[in-house]
């Protein structure tokens, strides 16, 4: 069939380990994992995790890695955040029950469109919608470690202050990182000292946070379907190339 | 069967239809795209089906609707795990796009408004197995899921089954699309789990 393609090897299911857990809100979870011949990956790429049940019943879900692998004492590690999904099948164990030293079957890095090269110089806009922070989250912790000066401005609509994922650590990198910007929207309630009421985000979030069209930024944007689409529709609107703007949805569904 | 997870279920399945390895079922309509969604105005659509001597056949969106519309009831399964059972579309059968069409190519490279593509065995578009829909449950195909017109080959993994479709290039020689040169299958059968390059 693949006349054209050169024959690839296939990404094989291996183990992992639960090694480290971080609870960043309410709702969501850092799982840390130790895996042990993980190949590497660039940010924006996803893993797949499977589940086995003493019958044979197995379930697999699609999560975007958080950051660059790190080492470990055992192999490299690499981490997810989970949003816990109401009536999920999925994410309710690894947020529950999944416990330290257990292990879980993964795959990756998959996808490679949906992620950032550091050599590419152009800036950066992220837009990112609830959970939709984590594919984005990593590409600002590979910015950082690789030393980039590329240009990031950062978008992240969430519905109130706690619901934030990754609060401190962002604080602590709008703050450090030169030339990354960090502007929220909230959604259904506003802190104190934030200017304006809950809102969507809308053209003046998008003019006033994100790049101009004639700088030719990438922009990346990933959150809710509905989210995701209506940024999207905003940014071309505004006048940027639909073949600059990358896009990653997620449904409800377990 | 993989290694147990400790305390792992899974959701009550004893009624549990018959789907392909490593999916579950969702009632929900998932969107999963890789950029914006195009717009496209029917007054301007086309279909193309350009053969591999350069010979070009096109229908508007007038013509697409004059011919004879099938009502195809079919399981959907994406590559992210989720499936989709007895959905109900309305479209033309690529039989009929591709009858009267001269060509002695074995590939199919389908490609949509917006830029997207996906490769196809052409023999894979034919023998009632794939349609240009452009009405999904009953109500026009919304933007968000390819409307106006999508491909629909429900037997693959669902990015097979372009959105925004605007037409199809066929070849003597296969070309990976979109999807297939960022890691995915290149031929991507559900029941064989055929996910990704090497799978």
């Amino acid at each position: 069939m693949a006349t054209g393609t050169p024959a690839r090897a296939p990404i094989k299911w291996q183990v992992a380990r639960l090694v480290e857990r971080r609870v960043e809100t309410a709702t969501a979870q850092t799982l840390v994992l130790e895996v042990p011949d993980w190949p590497g990956h660039l940010p924006g790429q996803h893993v797949d995790v499977r589940l086995t049940a003493p019958d044979g019943y197995q379930a697999a879900r699609s999560y975007s890695i958080a950051g660059p692998a790190v080492d470990g004492p055992g192999g490299p590690r690499i981490e997810v955040t989970v949003q816990r999904v109401p009536d999920g099948e999925v994410s309710p164990y690894l947020i529950d029950v999944f416990g330290a030293g257990d292990p879980v079957e993964v795959r990756g890095p998959l996808g490679g469109w949906f992620i950032w090269r550091s050599e590419d110089t152009a800036p950066v806009q992220l837009v990112a919608g609830g959970s939709g922070i984590v594919p984005l989250m990593a590409m600002i912790r590979a910015r950082r470690a690789v030393g980039s000066k590329v240009p990031f401005r950062l978008i992240y609509s969430v519905r109130t202050a706690q619901d934030v994922i990754y609060a401190d650590e962002l604080r602590r990198r709008g703050r450090d990182d030169f030339g990354l910007d960090v502007a929220y929207v909230y959604t259904r309630e506003a802190p104190d000292g934030w200017r304006g009421e809950p809102h969507r985000v809308g053209l003046a979030d998008v003019n006033t946070h994100g790049w101009p069209p004639d700088l030719e930024p990438l922009t990346y944007v990933c959150g809710p379907t509905g989210f995701v689409e209506a940024v999207a529709d905003l940014l071309v609107g505004l006048g940027h190339a639909s073949r600059r703007i990358r896009t990653e949805r997620f449904g409800p569904t377990g | 069967m993989g290694i147990v997870s400790p305390g792992f279920s899974g959701r009550p399945r004893t009624q549990e239809p018959a789907l392909p390895p490593g999916q579950y079922l969702t009632e929900d309509f998932p969107v999963l795209s890789a950029g914006p969604t195009p717009r496209v105005s029917l007054d301007t659509w086309e279909f193309v089906i350009s053969a591999e001597n350069g010979t070009e056949y096109r229908w508007s969106w007038q013509e697409l609707m004059a011919l004879p519309q099938e009502t195809p009831m079919v399981d959907i399964h994406c590559v992210t795990h989720w499936s989709k059972l007895g959905t109900t579309w309305q479209g033309v059968s690529l039989d009929t796009l591709l009858d009267g069409v001269d060509t002695g190519a074995h590939f199919a490279l389908a490609h949509s408004y917006g830029g997207y593509t996906t490769n196809l065995p052409l023999d894979d578009l034919r023998g009632g197995r794939a349609w240009v829909a452009h009405t999904f449950d009953g109500a026009p195909l919304p933007a968000e899921h390819g409307g106006p017109a999508r491909l629909l080959v429900p037997h693959l993994y669902f990015w097979k089954s372009a959105k925004w479709v605007r037409g199809i290039r066929l070849k003597t020689m296969d070309e990976p699309g979109f999807w297939e040169t960022a890691g995915y299958h290149d031929y991507g059968d559900p029941w064989r789990e055929q996910r990704y390059q090497g799978d």
